[in-house]
Protein backbone atom coordinates (compact mmCIF):
# COMPACT_ATOMS: atom_id res chain seq x y z
CA UNK A 1 0.00 0.00 0.00
CA UNK A 2 1.21 3.52 -0.81
CA UNK A 3 1.77 6.18 1.76
CA UNK A 4 1.45 10.00 1.28
CA UNK A 5 3.45 11.76 3.96
CA UNK A 6 2.32 15.23 4.46
CA UNK A 7 3.26 15.78 7.47
CA UNK A 8 4.20 19.33 7.79
CA UNK A 9 2.72 20.59 4.65
CA UNK A 10 0.03 22.83 4.67
CA UNK A 11 -3.09 23.04 2.79
CA UNK A 12 -3.48 22.58 -0.43
CA UNK A 13 -0.44 20.34 -0.41
CA UNK A 14 -1.98 17.15 1.70
CA UNK A 15 -5.03 17.47 -0.67
CA UNK A 16 -3.13 17.66 -3.97
CA UNK A 17 -0.70 15.07 -3.25
CA UNK A 18 -3.35 13.02 -1.86
CA UNK A 19 -5.45 13.39 -5.44
CA UNK A 20 -1.65 12.60 -7.05
CA UNK A 21 -1.71 9.09 -5.20
CA UNK A 22 -5.27 8.15 -6.26
CA UNK A 23 -5.11 9.43 -9.79
CA UNK A 24 -4.29 5.78 -10.83
CA UNK A 25 -7.34 4.98 -8.36
CA UNK A 26 -5.73 2.17 -5.93
CA UNK A 27 -7.82 0.53 -4.02
CA UNK A 28 -6.16 1.73 -0.10
CA UNK A 29 -3.89 4.58 0.38
CA UNK A 30 -2.73 5.97 4.06
CA UNK A 31 -2.13 9.46 3.95
CA UNK A 32 -0.12 10.86 7.03
CA UNK A 33 -0.83 14.85 8.37
CA UNK A 34 -0.21 16.85 11.50
CA UNK A 35 -2.91 19.37 11.48
CA UNK A 36 -6.72 19.55 11.84
CA UNK A 37 -7.39 21.62 8.80
CA UNK A 38 -5.38 19.33 6.68
CA UNK A 39 -7.18 16.29 8.38
CA UNK A 40 -10.25 17.47 7.18
CA UNK A 41 -9.25 18.68 3.98
CA UNK A 42 -8.10 14.89 2.85
CA UNK A 43 -10.86 13.53 4.69
CA UNK A 44 -13.38 15.53 2.44
CA UNK A 45 -11.58 15.24 -0.38
CA UNK A 46 -11.34 11.32 -0.03
CA UNK A 47 -15.12 11.03 0.45
CA UNK A 48 -15.73 13.11 -2.50
CA UNK A 49 -13.57 10.47 -4.42
CA UNK A 50 -15.63 7.55 -3.40
CA UNK A 51 -13.42 6.61 -0.62
CA UNK A 52 -13.95 5.61 2.99
CA UNK A 53 -11.39 7.33 5.26
CA UNK A 54 -10.16 5.79 8.80
CA UNK A 55 -8.61 8.46 11.17
CA UNK A 56 -6.29 7.45 13.46
CA UNK A 57 -4.53 9.93 16.08
CA UNK A 58 -1.34 9.45 17.84
CA UNK A 59 1.00 12.11 19.41
CA UNK A 60 -0.91 15.42 17.15
CA UNK A 61 -0.63 13.58 13.76
CA UNK A 62 -2.62 11.46 12.01
CA UNK A 63 -3.18 8.78 10.23
CA UNK A 64 -5.58 8.40 7.39
CA UNK A 65 -6.63 5.46 5.89
CA UNK A 66 -8.59 5.98 2.60
CA UNK A 67 -9.89 2.50 1.08
CA UNK A 68 -13.04 2.06 -1.03
CA UNK B 1 -24.33 21.17 9.69
CA UNK B 2 -21.98 20.38 6.75
CA UNK B 3 -19.10 22.15 5.65
CA UNK B 4 -20.75 24.08 3.10
CA UNK B 5 -23.69 25.65 5.03
CA UNK B 6 -21.64 26.17 8.35
CA UNK B 7 -18.88 28.33 6.02
CA UNK B 8 -22.13 30.52 4.25
CA UNK B 9 -23.44 30.80 7.72
CA UNK B 10 -19.69 31.99 9.36
CA UNK B 11 -19.28 34.35 6.24
CA UNK B 12 -22.88 35.53 6.28
CA UNK B 13 -22.30 36.73 9.94
CA UNK B 14 -19.16 38.29 8.95
CA UNK B 15 -20.64 40.34 6.12
CA UNK B 16 -23.59 41.19 9.01
CA UNK B 17 -20.79 42.71 11.03
CA UNK B 18 -18.96 43.76 8.93
CA UNK B 19 -21.65 46.37 7.75
CA UNK B 20 -22.57 46.75 11.18
CA UNK B 21 -19.24 48.35 11.77
CA UNK B 22 -19.76 50.88 9.13
CA UNK B 23 -22.69 51.57 10.76
CA UNK B 24 -21.26 52.01 14.04
CA UNK B 25 -18.35 54.60 12.57
CA UNK B 26 -16.04 52.59 10.35
CA UNK B 27 -15.46 53.88 7.10
CA UNK B 28 -17.67 52.87 4.31
CA UNK B 29 -17.26 49.31 2.78
CA UNK B 30 -14.35 49.14 4.81
CA UNK B 31 -16.23 47.03 8.27
CA UNK B 32 -13.18 44.72 7.46
CA UNK B 33 -9.86 44.92 5.47
CA UNK B 34 -6.92 43.45 7.15
CA UNK B 35 -4.57 45.52 4.98
CA UNK B 36 -5.94 48.84 5.52
CA UNK B 37 -5.67 47.76 9.87
CA UNK B 38 -2.75 46.64 9.45
CA UNK B 39 -1.75 49.53 8.00
CA UNK B 40 -3.49 51.79 10.73
CA UNK B 41 -1.77 50.09 13.18
CA UNK B 42 1.77 50.31 11.80
CA UNK B 43 0.78 54.58 11.33
CA UNK B 44 -0.33 54.25 15.11
CA UNK B 45 3.06 53.22 16.01
CA UNK B 46 4.82 55.30 13.74
CA UNK B 47 6.78 53.45 11.46
CA UNK B 48 5.17 55.31 8.82
CA UNK B 49 3.59 58.87 9.00
CA UNK B 50 0.85 59.02 6.59
CA UNK B 51 -1.56 61.23 9.18
CA UNK B 52 -4.73 60.14 6.95
CA UNK B 53 -4.65 56.48 8.47
CA UNK B 54 -3.05 55.68 11.71
CA UNK B 55 -5.24 54.19 14.65
CA UNK B 56 -4.90 50.89 16.36
CA UNK B 57 -7.55 48.69 14.65
CA UNK B 58 -9.15 46.27 17.41
CA UNK B 59 -10.29 44.63 15.02
CA UNK B 60 -6.86 42.98 14.33
CA UNK B 61 -6.57 42.32 18.06
CA UNK B 62 -9.78 40.72 18.10
CA UNK B 63 -9.09 38.48 15.21
CA UNK B 64 -5.87 36.97 16.22
CA UNK B 65 -7.00 36.71 19.84
CA UNK B 66 -10.21 34.93 19.14
CA UNK B 67 -8.29 32.71 16.97
CA UNK B 68 -6.14 32.15 19.56
CA UNK B 69 -9.29 31.05 21.84
CA UNK B 70 -11.14 29.23 20.18
CA UNK B 71 -8.01 27.03 18.88
CA UNK B 72 -7.33 26.69 22.89
CA UNK B 73 -11.04 25.62 23.54
CA UNK B 74 -10.98 23.44 20.41
CA UNK B 75 -7.13 21.91 21.16
CA UNK B 76 -6.06 22.75 17.81
CA UNK B 77 -3.78 25.24 19.02
CA UNK B 78 -0.14 23.95 17.62
CA UNK B 79 2.99 26.25 17.58
CA UNK B 80 4.34 25.28 14.52
CA UNK B 81 7.01 26.73 11.92
CA UNK B 82 10.06 27.06 10.15
CA UNK B 83 8.76 26.65 6.31
CA UNK B 84 10.71 29.02 5.19
CA UNK B 85 10.12 31.58 7.18
CA UNK B 86 12.24 34.56 5.14
CA UNK B 87 10.40 33.94 1.77
CA UNK B 88 6.84 34.09 4.02
CA UNK B 89 7.83 37.50 5.06
CA UNK B 90 8.85 38.90 1.65
CA UNK B 91 5.56 37.39 0.22
CA UNK B 92 3.61 39.29 3.08
CA UNK B 93 5.86 42.37 2.15
CA UNK B 94 4.85 41.94 -1.66
CA UNK B 95 1.00 40.92 -1.18
CA UNK B 96 0.93 43.78 1.40
CA UNK B 97 2.08 46.42 -1.01
CA UNK B 98 0.16 45.64 -3.68
CA UNK B 99 -2.94 45.54 -1.65
CA UNK B 100 -2.45 48.90 -0.68
CA UNK B 101 -1.94 49.98 -4.91
CA UNK B 102 -5.78 48.02 -5.17
CA UNK B 103 -6.78 49.91 -1.75
CA UNK B 104 -8.03 46.69 0.13
CA UNK B 105 -7.55 42.78 1.18
CA UNK B 106 -9.25 40.31 -0.27
CA UNK B 107 -11.74 40.73 2.30
CA UNK B 108 -12.19 44.31 1.42
CA UNK B 109 -12.60 43.44 -2.00
CA UNK B 110 -15.80 41.45 -1.31
CA UNK B 111 -17.16 44.46 0.71
CA UNK B 112 -16.28 46.76 -1.96
CA UNK B 113 -18.42 44.47 -4.41
CA UNK B 114 -20.93 44.53 -1.67
CA UNK B 115 -21.35 48.27 -1.67
CA UNK B 116 -21.52 48.33 -5.27
CA UNK B 117 -17.96 49.05 -6.24
CA UNK B 118 -17.16 47.95 -9.67
CA UNK B 119 -13.36 49.04 -9.04
CA UNK B 120 -13.36 45.93 -7.18
CA UNK B 121 -15.28 43.52 -9.74
CA UNK B 122 -12.17 44.22 -11.76
CA UNK B 123 -10.31 43.75 -8.95
CA UNK B 124 -12.01 40.64 -8.14
CA UNK B 125 -10.66 39.25 -12.10
CA UNK B 126 -7.50 40.35 -11.29
CA UNK B 127 -7.64 38.49 -8.14
CA UNK B 128 -9.29 34.68 -9.67
CA UNK B 129 -6.06 35.10 -12.87
CA UNK B 130 -3.38 35.73 -9.94
CA UNK B 131 -4.84 32.69 -7.79
CA UNK B 132 -4.96 30.45 -11.43
CA UNK B 133 -1.12 31.37 -12.01
CA UNK B 134 -0.07 30.08 -8.47
CA UNK B 135 -2.67 26.85 -8.98
CA UNK B 136 -0.22 26.30 -12.21
CA UNK B 137 3.15 26.10 -9.80
CA UNK B 138 1.19 24.26 -7.35
CA UNK B 139 0.46 21.48 -9.38
CA UNK B 140 4.37 21.63 -10.68
CA UNK B 141 5.38 21.08 -7.08
CA UNK B 142 5.52 24.64 -5.81
CA UNK B 143 6.08 24.33 -1.71
CA UNK B 144 7.47 26.09 0.72
CA UNK B 145 8.48 22.70 2.26
CA UNK B 146 7.48 21.39 5.78
CA UNK B 147 6.94 23.31 9.35
CA UNK B 148 8.02 21.34 12.22
CA UNK B 149 7.06 21.63 15.78
CA UNK B 150 8.20 24.57 17.91
CA UNK B 151 7.99 25.62 21.26
CA UNK B 152 5.03 27.13 22.75
CA UNK B 153 5.70 30.55 23.20
CA UNK B 154 6.97 30.88 19.47
CA UNK B 155 3.48 30.06 18.77
CA UNK B 156 2.19 32.64 21.06
CA UNK B 157 3.87 35.57 20.28
CA UNK B 158 1.45 37.89 17.81
CA UNK B 159 -1.16 37.33 20.64
CA UNK B 160 0.99 38.50 23.38
CA UNK B 161 1.55 41.67 20.70
CA UNK B 162 -1.57 42.20 20.51
CA UNK B 163 -2.56 42.70 24.23
CA UNK B 164 -0.10 45.05 24.36
CA UNK B 165 -1.05 46.75 21.44
CA UNK B 166 -4.70 46.74 23.27
CA UNK B 167 -2.63 48.45 25.90
CA UNK B 168 -1.43 50.71 23.99
CA UNK B 169 -4.67 51.95 21.99
CA UNK B 170 -6.44 52.27 26.26
CA UNK B 171 -3.71 53.70 27.67
CA UNK B 172 -3.26 56.45 24.29
CA UNK B 173 0.69 57.48 25.19
CA UNK B 174 1.80 60.44 23.31
CA UNK B 175 4.37 57.94 20.90
CA UNK B 176 1.10 56.54 19.73
CA UNK B 177 -0.59 58.49 16.62
CA UNK B 178 -4.48 58.67 15.82
CA UNK B 179 -5.85 59.95 12.73
CA UNK B 180 -7.69 63.22 13.37
CA UNK B 181 -9.42 63.12 10.20
CA UNK B 182 -9.28 61.03 7.28
CA UNK B 183 -10.02 57.00 7.15
CA UNK B 184 -8.14 56.60 10.25
CA UNK B 185 -9.93 58.87 12.43
CA UNK B 186 -13.15 56.59 11.14
CA UNK B 187 -13.85 53.92 13.73
CA UNK B 188 -16.21 51.84 15.70
CA UNK B 189 -16.53 52.12 19.15
CA UNK B 190 -13.22 50.22 21.23
CA UNK B 191 -15.04 47.71 23.03
CA UNK B 192 -17.55 46.93 19.61
CA UNK B 193 -15.10 46.28 17.31
CA UNK B 194 -12.48 44.24 19.21
CA UNK B 195 -15.61 42.08 20.15
CA UNK B 196 -16.35 42.12 16.36
CA UNK B 197 -13.29 40.96 15.86
CA UNK B 198 -13.16 37.92 18.52
CA UNK B 199 -16.06 36.57 16.98
CA UNK B 200 -14.64 36.73 13.55
CA UNK B 201 -11.65 35.66 14.48
CA UNK B 202 -13.72 32.46 16.22
CA UNK B 203 -15.59 31.66 13.60
CA UNK B 204 -12.79 31.90 10.79
CA UNK B 205 -10.74 29.78 12.92
CA UNK B 206 -13.24 27.30 13.33
CA UNK B 207 -14.31 27.26 9.82
CA UNK B 208 -10.87 27.36 7.94
CA UNK B 209 -12.42 30.47 5.74
CA UNK B 210 -10.29 32.20 4.00
CA UNK B 211 -10.61 34.22 0.26
CA UNK B 212 -7.79 32.79 -1.79
CA UNK B 213 -8.51 29.25 -0.80
CA UNK B 214 -11.83 29.08 -1.77
CA UNK B 215 -11.10 30.31 -5.15
CA UNK B 216 -7.90 27.97 -5.53
CA UNK B 217 -9.80 25.33 -4.55
CA UNK B 218 -13.00 25.50 -7.12
CA UNK B 219 -9.96 25.74 -9.67
CA UNK B 220 -7.66 23.33 -8.06
CA UNK B 221 -10.25 20.53 -6.96
CA UNK B 222 -13.67 21.30 -7.90
CA UNK B 223 -14.75 22.01 -4.39
CA UNK B 224 -16.64 24.53 -3.45
CA UNK B 225 -16.93 24.53 0.50
CA UNK B 226 -14.46 27.11 1.06
CA UNK B 227 -15.71 29.49 -1.28
CA UNK B 228 -19.43 29.31 0.42
CA UNK B 229 -17.88 31.78 2.98
CA UNK B 230 -16.94 34.28 0.76
CA UNK B 231 -20.45 34.15 -0.78
CA UNK B 232 -21.71 34.16 2.41
CA UNK B 233 -19.76 37.07 3.25
CA UNK B 234 -20.90 39.09 -0.37
CA UNK B 235 -24.59 38.35 0.29
CA UNK B 236 -25.24 39.63 3.35
CA UNK B 237 -22.79 42.38 3.22
CA UNK B 238 -25.05 43.02 -0.21
CA UNK B 239 -28.34 42.79 1.80
CA UNK B 240 -26.76 45.45 4.46
CA UNK B 241 -25.58 48.19 2.54
CA UNK B 242 -29.06 48.08 0.45
CA UNK B 243 -30.67 48.08 3.61
CA UNK B 244 -28.80 50.97 5.60
CA UNK B 245 -28.47 53.00 1.75
CA UNK B 246 -24.66 52.24 1.34
CA UNK B 247 -25.11 50.63 -1.90
CA UNK B 248 -24.44 52.56 -4.72
CA UNK B 249 -23.24 50.61 -8.21
CA UNK B 250 -20.68 52.49 -10.28
CA UNK B 251 -17.08 52.91 -11.16
CA UNK B 252 -16.69 56.67 -9.76
CA UNK B 253 -17.19 57.86 -6.46
CA UNK B 254 -16.56 54.78 -4.31
CA UNK B 255 -15.32 54.90 -0.72
CA UNK B 256 -11.51 54.59 -0.70
CA UNK B 257 -11.41 53.33 -4.08
CA UNK B 258 -9.38 54.53 -7.24
CA UNK B 259 -10.99 53.46 -10.63
CA UNK B 260 -7.62 52.87 -12.56
CA UNK B 261 -8.70 49.80 -13.89
CA UNK B 262 -5.46 48.19 -15.18
CA UNK B 263 -3.78 48.54 -11.64
CA UNK B 264 -6.83 47.44 -9.85
CA UNK B 265 -6.56 44.13 -11.76
CA UNK B 266 -2.58 44.02 -11.36
CA UNK B 267 -2.45 44.57 -8.29
CA UNK B 268 -4.92 42.01 -7.32
CA UNK B 269 -3.56 39.69 -9.64
CA UNK B 270 -0.42 39.96 -7.33
CA UNK B 271 -2.40 39.59 -3.96
CA UNK B 272 -3.80 36.65 -5.18
CA UNK B 273 -1.08 34.79 -6.71
CA UNK B 274 1.47 35.95 -3.77
CA UNK B 275 -1.59 34.78 -1.20
CA UNK B 276 -1.75 31.29 -2.68
CA UNK B 277 2.25 31.35 -2.43
CA UNK B 278 1.17 31.90 1.23
CA UNK B 279 -1.29 29.46 1.53
CA UNK B 280 -3.89 31.93 2.48
CA UNK B 281 -5.42 35.19 2.39
CA UNK B 282 -4.35 37.71 4.98
CA UNK B 283 -7.47 37.39 6.88
CA UNK B 284 -6.49 33.36 7.04
CA UNK B 285 -2.95 34.43 8.02
CA UNK B 286 -3.84 36.04 11.41
CA UNK B 287 -6.16 33.26 12.34
CA UNK B 288 -3.22 31.02 11.76
CA UNK B 289 -1.57 33.53 13.69
CA UNK B 290 -3.42 33.04 16.17
CA UNK B 291 -3.49 29.20 16.08
CA UNK B 292 -0.01 29.39 17.30
CA UNK B 293 1.44 29.02 13.66
CA UNK B 294 4.49 31.14 13.82
CA UNK B 295 5.19 31.50 9.84
CA UNK B 296 1.91 33.20 9.74
CA UNK B 297 3.61 35.37 12.60
CA UNK B 298 6.22 36.31 10.00
CA UNK B 299 3.84 36.94 7.39
CA UNK B 300 1.56 39.02 9.32
CA UNK B 301 5.23 41.06 10.52
CA UNK B 302 5.63 41.11 6.25
CA UNK B 303 2.09 43.34 6.38
CA UNK B 304 3.20 45.33 8.61
CA UNK B 305 6.46 46.01 6.86
CA UNK B 306 5.09 46.15 3.81
CA UNK B 307 2.61 48.69 5.01
CA UNK B 308 5.16 51.15 6.42
CA UNK B 309 7.27 50.47 2.74
CA UNK B 310 4.05 51.43 0.61
CA UNK B 311 3.33 54.89 2.62
CA UNK B 312 7.20 56.14 3.08
CA UNK B 313 7.89 55.49 -0.39
CA UNK B 314 4.88 56.42 -2.00
CA UNK B 315 3.35 53.17 -3.35
CA UNK B 316 0.18 53.88 -2.01
CA UNK B 317 -2.64 54.46 -4.06
CA UNK B 318 -4.69 57.54 -3.45
CA UNK B 319 -8.37 57.20 -3.54
CA UNK B 320 -9.98 58.95 -6.34
CA UNK B 321 -11.62 62.42 -5.60
CA UNK B 322 -14.00 64.11 -7.80
CA UNK B 323 -13.52 68.13 -7.88
CA UNK B 324 -16.72 70.19 -8.55
CA UNK B 325 -16.02 70.72 -12.21
CA UNK B 326 -15.92 66.76 -12.53
CA UNK B 327 -12.12 65.81 -12.81
CA UNK B 328 -10.81 63.12 -10.77
CA UNK B 329 -7.77 63.24 -9.08
CA UNK B 330 -5.74 60.29 -7.15
CA UNK B 331 -5.48 56.74 -8.55
CA UNK B 332 -2.12 54.88 -7.84
CA UNK B 333 1.13 56.63 -7.93
CA UNK B 334 3.88 55.62 -10.29
CA UNK B 335 5.97 54.50 -7.93
CA UNK B 336 3.14 51.86 -7.11
CA UNK B 337 2.72 50.96 -10.64
CA UNK B 338 6.41 50.29 -10.61
CA UNK B 339 6.43 48.71 -7.76
CA UNK B 340 3.52 46.23 -8.78
CA UNK B 341 5.11 45.02 -11.57
CA UNK B 342 8.30 44.17 -9.73
CA UNK B 343 6.29 42.40 -6.93
CA UNK B 344 5.11 40.26 -9.58
CA UNK B 345 8.40 39.62 -11.52
CA UNK B 346 9.56 38.58 -7.99
CA UNK B 347 6.50 37.04 -7.21
CA UNK B 348 7.30 34.19 -10.41
CA UNK B 349 10.85 34.22 -9.28
CA UNK B 350 10.24 33.26 -5.91
CA UNK B 351 7.30 30.31 -7.31
CA UNK B 352 9.59 28.98 -9.95
CA UNK B 353 12.26 28.92 -7.74
CA UNK B 354 10.31 26.65 -4.76
CA UNK B 355 7.90 24.29 -7.27
CA UNK B 356 10.18 20.72 -8.03
CA UNK B 357 8.01 17.39 -7.44
CA UNK B 358 8.87 16.44 -3.83
CA UNK B 359 9.66 12.84 -3.22
CA UNK B 360 6.21 12.21 -0.65
CA UNK B 361 4.85 9.30 -2.07
CA UNK B 362 6.62 5.88 -0.34
CA UNK B 363 5.60 2.45 -1.93
CA UNK B 364 5.24 0.13 0.77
Amino acid sequence: MKTVDARGLSCPQPVLLTKQALADKPAELTVLVDNATARGNVQRFAGNQGYQVEIREEGGEYSLLLHK
Amino acid sequence: MNSKKALFSAGAVIGLIAVALVWFGNPQNMGFCIACFIRDIAGAVGVHRAEAVQYIRPEIIGLVLGALLMALAGKEFQPRGGSAPMTRFILGVAVMIAALVFLGCPLRMVLRIAGGDLNAVVGLVGFIAGIAVGVVFLKRGYSLKRTYQMPTLDGLWLSAVQIALLVLLVAAPAFIFFSESGPGSMHAPLLLALAAGLIVGGLAQKTRLCMVGGIRDVILFKDWTLLMGFLGILVVALIGNIALHYFKVGFIGQPIAHVDGVWNFLSMTAVGLGSVMLGGCPLRQLILSGEGNADSAVTVVGYFVGAAIAHNFGLASAATAVAEDGTLSGGPSAAGKVATVIILVVLVIIAVANSKRQETVKEG
